[in-house]
């Protein structure tokens, strides 16, 4: 039997480590949101057939979506900063072994690589915006007809993508005093609950961009489409299934990681064990299983099969369950991580 | 070279507090806040208990996670003694540190940057001990270089057994606790 | 600050959670918010410290004429250069944002803390007038003085001045009295204070009950941290696991109140084996053999089922200090009243000191001295025209100081003659006299309550005026020409100024008297020349004590073997081993043993005592001290708090015996504590609505304590014998 008592409650610190709040969890979960818009945006650059709506929703108005998104996840993080003016000494330096460094000089390129990106079809998928503001074909048109600048955007998407949403896990991962976050798992499971994330918003955007008679009343999505779970259905015309699909396997991808995760602490120290225990039976497991893993992967993971075999519609349930189930992620790793703790308590 | 060590001999060590409000008026810590603190670890059953009373504070490690996080290079690990600072100009209140030290040896401060124990430098410089070391009535803490064999911190750790805190955690704790 | 758990997950049910939230993190005035190093010049001023009565000389550190820190004085033999915690941040209770400001007149009625701010002349003339009438009207003894500390004194002339013996501790009837009357008995002298116990020397410490590590009398602290990490043998007797329990060789968990029981058998032991100090015995003891023989019956078995402890143990532990003899030292202890059979108790801790040879010895009692200083020439002080009330018809024979809670009682009946105004200076008789009921209704007896004190009290909150003193370290209070191992005479002198209309005692008493009359007493112009003037009758000065703090006189011998005088001021001039007055006054004249009386079914044993950092209900206010400790906890036995469904920080409600319920207060669930008694730290619990910072954190155990035993001796009220159940509490 062993009491084991603190005789400290430092604000932010005690009664367990709660020095971050909801701006990481947010700007870790739109960061990986950007990553997989830019991944997407990449992939689907280099592999161009432009005209297609579903080309210019993921080249161009995902970049885009990300440019603002982006923005929102630095305001939070820069929010969570205590010592706000300071944070120009971000820049004065480059730290190598801080992956916070590394951060922040990849989010510096992130800007620029996206807009680049978003500039390539922009006068395709906004004609309107691009016939008031002509210096925008000019562009399109110089990079258009330079395709290994193109290619080369694309690729620089890809690379920062992956930098970033691997990054977003590493930042965590590196922080070797939290053992729930000790785990080469974070960084990919980090990148593919990103990707998807941004998979299933680029099937939303695409889903809210039917012709209204088209598109599902946004309320009755969920119930409608259980409720014509029987009948079968023609397929919907205009929703091209390859993001559905790629969601789908990026979703199964994050579930494999999520179990390697609890696999590795489980088998690993008993600090380890007690870590992953604050997600399967501790303060974190309501919340961890039933937004993560059943709404956020499982559940949408069924509905995109339906809507994959024609089943149910394209509606975007699927979409914010994967959305939320990605925010839910970030804050239970989050708070759970700073839970975690080396010392490992006998208990009675 | 030098690098500074304490050892506390938890023997000794009552437990009163007196390091920990001597730390707060000599750095003038603020109200709610401290850099060091008591714990109590008690084992076994009513009559037949052991108790392990400890004053810890940050370990100022060999291989500090939160100097390598630190993305300003606020954090960093002094010349003198190796002992493990922040320069709180350079801090920007990231609080990567913080959750990078296994000791939650950090907090953030009132005004926004973040602070721990400084070995009181300050003091030390001067020749004098930290402010903990040099008002604890039970003269349970020990203070001085481990790089010197002569030092008393040298000769009581070749003497007596001890142990440092969650060295698993693998950051090399230059706090020993004498048992 | 208090002990928060990591509580990771469920599964860590170990970790302990004591305490609680965090009011909010205002920058106290007292630390500053500023981390930047100021740079202006420090200065660095002596004084003594006032946050408890061991007096520990200190220095503290002026910059830019803000107080930064104190620290203690190396040349100060109390302290060696180190204060307590609660001397350390004693330096919160300066910009305590909670103080006392101006006086108060009350405008409502008693007890209701409505007030009207008021000059200290026009305080001062109320008070003097509602003086002039109660002597007027029923004699200047019908005032009563109840003091506590050094800063008391000019206040205790005055009163003296005025003509009445009516002037009482607590620190004698709730705390060392039983103690003091005990070795009186059989030594013929105190144990004093500071205490002359020869802990540095000690080969085998036996504390029963005195906790220290959590008693934080200073140079006791620092002789036992040397005794452990010398190896003294340390032998702990407490129904509580204590810090010092933690540190010793055997830890006995006695059943509370049974000690006695336990000092026999251990008397038993060492008599009937044949162990104790034959010659120091033959030498000096006065009736041995009837000792003996009375000694008999109580065998370590007899003592088994009382105490709890093994006759194994008792044995073994009663050889160890036999062993060790004579640098074996019982400790007698301090706040010795518990069980209203506390005298007899401490005498049989004499005795066993007596058995061993320790009084008089190397590692045992040594015998203090001090330096001579002169009184200040004063006029003769009146004789009272009536003796003091306190104890009517000799009842307790054996008190030799006024019992405070006598004078209550008389204040309560108006016998043997009425008492009509009391004045309080730094004590909160809420807090200190056990039954607080008792103590209300004899406040509405009063036609004058006046309280002297720093914050708005519990005691203060009854007052008809309240005078707001100066903090310690603002002020000149009485030298201090300590008896102790050696010898020395130590300064208070103000360190920084007060910050609103507070002022010292002596300012008080002066400008007091001079409005009664009485300005004879007070012959002298100001404080200063008061100092000096006793200084100079002792060779030295006021310039240069301010300089030093401390001065320091030559050892006297400390031991017998030393050339120390071995005498006995009692009866007999020995160590009474067989009390003759004891028995003419119908009392035990060796000590019995009778068994406390058991609670209701169901419920634990109400014990009481002290944390580190706090000094009673002095220092919870003390932003510096609360932030080290903001809350007591409830200690319960992990096993009878699992079978009440209790753990680790929850909060509950404690209910005595006789219906009385507490604030809501954590538990401490956990194996350091006898199953049959819970602990509470004791100074929490305030209901001082002007006490903001520590309104109602915690539970109070003065609150609890309804019931008190009466010493027949000598008056101590014993306070351990009050029950709690704990009821769950979740609301505010
Ligand atoms: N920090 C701090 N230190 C202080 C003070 C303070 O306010 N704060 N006050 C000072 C003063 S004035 C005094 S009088 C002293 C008091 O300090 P001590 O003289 O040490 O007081 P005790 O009453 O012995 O302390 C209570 C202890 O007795 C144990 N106890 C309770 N009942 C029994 C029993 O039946 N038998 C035995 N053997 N033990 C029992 C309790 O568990 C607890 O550990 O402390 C002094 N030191
Ligand atoms: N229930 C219970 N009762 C006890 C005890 C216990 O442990 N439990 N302990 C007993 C013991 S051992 C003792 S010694 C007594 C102690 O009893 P007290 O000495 O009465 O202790 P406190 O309750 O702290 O009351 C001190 C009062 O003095 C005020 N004060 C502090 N500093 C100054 C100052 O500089 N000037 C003035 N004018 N006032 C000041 C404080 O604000 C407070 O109101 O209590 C005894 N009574
Ligand atoms: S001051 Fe010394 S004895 Fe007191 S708690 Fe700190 S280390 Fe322990
Ligand atoms: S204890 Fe924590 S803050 Fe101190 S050096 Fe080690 S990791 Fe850093
Ligand atoms: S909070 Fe400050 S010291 Fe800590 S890692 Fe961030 S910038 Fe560095
Ligand atoms: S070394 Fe100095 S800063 Fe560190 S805990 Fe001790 S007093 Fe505080
Ligand atoms: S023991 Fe502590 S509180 Fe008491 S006088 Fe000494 S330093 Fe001050
Ligand atoms: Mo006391």
């Amino acid at each position: 039997m062993t009491e084991y008592t603190v005789f400290r409650d430092n604000p932010g610190i005690d009664p367990a480590l709660h020095a971050w709040g909801w701006e990481i969890p947010i700007y870790l979960f739109l960061g990986g949101l950007v990553a997989g818009l830019m991944i997407i945006a990449g992939v689907r650059i280099v592999a161009s057939r432009p005209r297609e709506r579903q080309a210019m929703v993921c080249c161009t108005i995902g970049p885009l979506v990300g440019l603002a998104l982006l923005s929102l996840g630095m305001l939070a993080l820069f929010l969570d900063l205590s010592h706000k003016i300071q944070v120009w000494r971000l820049y004065l330096t480059f730290q190598p072994s801080s992956p916070m460094s590394w951060g922040s000089w990849i989010l510096l390129l992130v800007y620029p690589a996206l807009l680049a990106n978003a500039l390539v079809h922009l006068p395709e998928t906004a004609p309107a915006l691009a016939r008031r503001v002509p210096l925008l074909v000019t562009i399109s048109d110089f990079l258009l007809a330079r395709s290994r600048i193109v290619a080369g955007i694309g690729l620089a998407n890809i690379i920062l993508g992956v930098s970033l949403g691997i990054y977003t896990g590493i930042l965590l991962g590196s922080l070797g005093a939290r053992p729930l976050w000790s785990s080469a798992v974070l960084g990919p499971l980090f990148l593919f609950s990103g990707l998807s994330t941004a998979a299933t918003l680029l099937h939303a955007i695409l889903i809210m961009g039917m012709r209204d008679e088209e598109r599902p009343a946004f309320a009755d999505f969920l119930i409608s489409s259980l409720s014509r779970l029987t009948e079968a259905r023609a397929p919907d015309a205009s929703i091209k299934p390859a993001l559905t699909i790629a969601d789908n396997s990026f979703l199964t991808i994050e579930l494999g990681l999520l179990g390697l995760l609890l696999l590795g602490h489980l088998s690993s120290t008993e600090a380890h064990q007690q870590a992953a225990a604050l997600l399967t039976v501790g303060p974190w497991a309501a919340p961890f299983w039933v937004f993560v893993i059943i709404l956020g992967i499982l559940v949408p993971l069924f509905l995109q099969t339906l809507e994959l075999r024609n089943l149910i519609r394209h509606t975007l349930a699927p979409s914010l369950l994967v959305l939320l189930g990605g925010l839910a992620l970030r804050f239970i790793l989050v708070g759970a991580g700073q839970a975690s703790h080396w010392s490992v308590l006998v208990s009675n | 070279m030098s690098r500074y060590i304490m050892v506390i001999d938890t023997r000794r060590c009552v437990g009163c507090m007196d390091c920990v409000v001597a730390c707060k008026t000599e750095n003038r810590i603020p109200e709610g806040y401290t850099r060091d603190w008591i714990t109590e670890t008690v084992r076994g059953e009513f009559p037949s208990l052991s108790m392990e009373i400890r004053s810890e504070r940050c370990n100022h490690c060999e291989k500090p996670p939160c100097v390598g996080c630190c993305p300003t290079g606020a954090s960093h690990i002094h010349d003198r003694g190796g002992v493990v600072l922040v320069t709180k100009e350079k801090c920007i209140g990231c609080k990567a540190c913080i959750a990078s030290c296994p000791y939650d040896a950090r907090y953030v401060h009132p005004e926004g940057h973040v602070d721990k124990c400084t070995f009181c430098l300050h003091r030390v410089e001067r020749g004098e001990l930290p402010a903990c070391v040099s008002v604890c009535p039970t003269h349970c803490m020990h203070f001085g270089d481990a790089d010197d064999p002569h030092s008393e911190v040298s000769r009581l750790l070749a003497s007596r057994k001890g142990h440092t805190l969650m060295p698993e955690a693998g950051t090399g704790p230059r706090i020993h606790f004498l048992t | 600050m208090h002990s928060v758990s990591r509580r990771r997950f469920l599964k860590i049910s170990a970790a302990s959670v004591i305490g609680g939230s965090l009011a909010g993190h205002a920058l106290s005035a007292s630390v500053g918010g500023a981390a930047t190093r100021p740079t202006g010049e420090v200065s660095r001023i002596p004084t003594f410290c006032d946050v408890c009565f061991w007096k520990c000389g200190a220095i503290a550190h002026v910059q830019d004429g803000k107080l930064w820190k104190i620290e203690g004085n190396p040349d100060d033999p109390l302290s060696n250069g180190r204060l307590c915690p609660r001397g350390t941040g004693g330096i919160g209770a300066v910009t305590d944002p909670d103080r006392l400001r101006t006086p108060l007149l009350r405008v409502s009625e008693r007890g209701e803390e409505k007030w009207k701010a008021v000059t200290w002349d026009e305080a001062l003339d109320f008070i003097a007038a509602k003086m002039e009438r109660i002597r007027r009207e029923h004699g200047a003894e019908s005032m009563a003085f109840f003091t506590h500390g050094i800063g008391g004194t000019f206040l205790k002339n005055l009163m003296k001045a005025y003509g009445t013996p009516n002037v009482a501790a607590p620190s004698f009837a709730q705390c060392r009295g039983p103690r003091d009357v005990g070795f009186r008995l059989t030594f013929g002298d105190d144990v004093g204070s500071p205490e002359r116990t020869d802990i540095a020397n000690t080969d085998c410490l036996v504390l029963i009950g005195s906790h220290l590590g959590e008693n934080m009398h200073n140079t006791q602290v620092q002789e036992f941290a040397e005794a452990v990490g010398r190896g003294a043998r340390i032998i702990v007797v407490d129904p509580r696991f204590s810090v010092a329990a933690s540190k010793a060789h055997h830890y006995l968990p006695i059943r509370p109140g049974t000690d006695t029981a336990l000092l026999l058998a251990w008397m038993n032991v060492i008599v009937s084996e044949g162990l104790h100090d034959r010659a120091y015995v033959e030498k000096h003891g006065h009736g041995f053999d009837a000792f003996a023989a009375a000694l008999a019956p109580y065998t370590p078995e007899w003592a088994f089922p009382e105490t709890g402890i093994d006759p194994e143990t008792i044995r073994l532990t009663a050889r160890e200090m036999a062993r060790c003899k004579p640098a074996t030292l019982v400790h007698p202890g301090r706040h010795a009243n518990w069980y209203g059979n506390d005298a007899q108790r401490s005498r049989a801790i004499a005795l066993l000191n007596a058995l061993l040879g320790s009084w008089g010895r190397k590692g045992g009692f040594y015998i203090p001295s001090s330096m001579e200083v002169p009184a200040y020439p004063v006029p003769k002080y009146p004789k009272p025209a009536r003796a003091k009330l306190d104890n009517p018809g000799n009842k307790f024979p054996f008190a030799h100081e006024t019992i405070t809670t006598g004078i209550r009682e008389a204040t309560l009946s108006g016998k043997p003659y009425p008492i009509k105004g009391w004045m309080v200076y730094a004590t909160n008789l809420f807090n200190a006299l056990p039954n607080e009921e008792e103590t209300k209704r004899a406040i509405q007896q009063l036609d004058l309550l006046v309280v002297v004190d720093v914050v708005p009290s519990e005691i203060a909150a009854w007052a008809d005026v309240v005078l707001p003193e100066s903090i310690y370290l603002e002020r000149y209070d009485e030298l201090n020409p300590e008896f102790f191992r050696d010898p020395f005479i130590a300064l208070r002198q103000p360190v920084v100024e007060s910050p609103d209309d507070q002022k010292p005692n002596w300012w008080i008493a002066k400008r007091l008297a001079e409005k009664l009359g009485l300005q004879a007493f007070f012959p002298w112009k100001d404080i200063e020349e008061y100092l000096d003037t006793r200084l100079r009758g002792a060779g030295l000065s006021l310039a240069e004590l301010k300089r030093k703090g401390i001065v320091r006189g030559p050892r006297q011998p400390l031991y017998f073997e030393e050339g120390a005088p071995a005498e006995f001021e009692t009866p007999s001039r020995k160590i009474e081993f067989y009390s003759n007055q004891l028995a003419q006054a119908g009392f035990d004249p060796v000590p019995r043993y009778t068994p406390p009386e058991p609670g209701p079914a169901g419920s634990f044993r109400l014990l009481f005592g002290r944390a580190p950092m706090h000094t009673f209900g002095r220092t919870q206010t003390n932003r510096l001290l609360s932030d080290l400790m903001r809350e007591n906890a409830v200690w319960l036995n992990a096993v009878a708090a699992r079978r009440l469904g209790l753990k680790t920080g929850d909060y509950v409600r404690l209910r005595n015996q006789d219906g009385v319920l507490s604030d809501r207060i954590r538990v401490k669930a956990t194996q350091r504590i006898h199953p049959e008694c819970v602990f509470v730290v004791h100074g929490f619990g305030h209901t001082a609505r002007g006490l903001r910072h520590t309104y109602r954190k915690g539970a109070s155990d003065a609150g609890l304590i309804t019931r008190y035993k009466t010493d027949p001796l000598m008056g101590g009220t014993g306070m351990n014998v009050n029950f709690v159940t704990l009821e769950p509490a979740t609301e505010a």
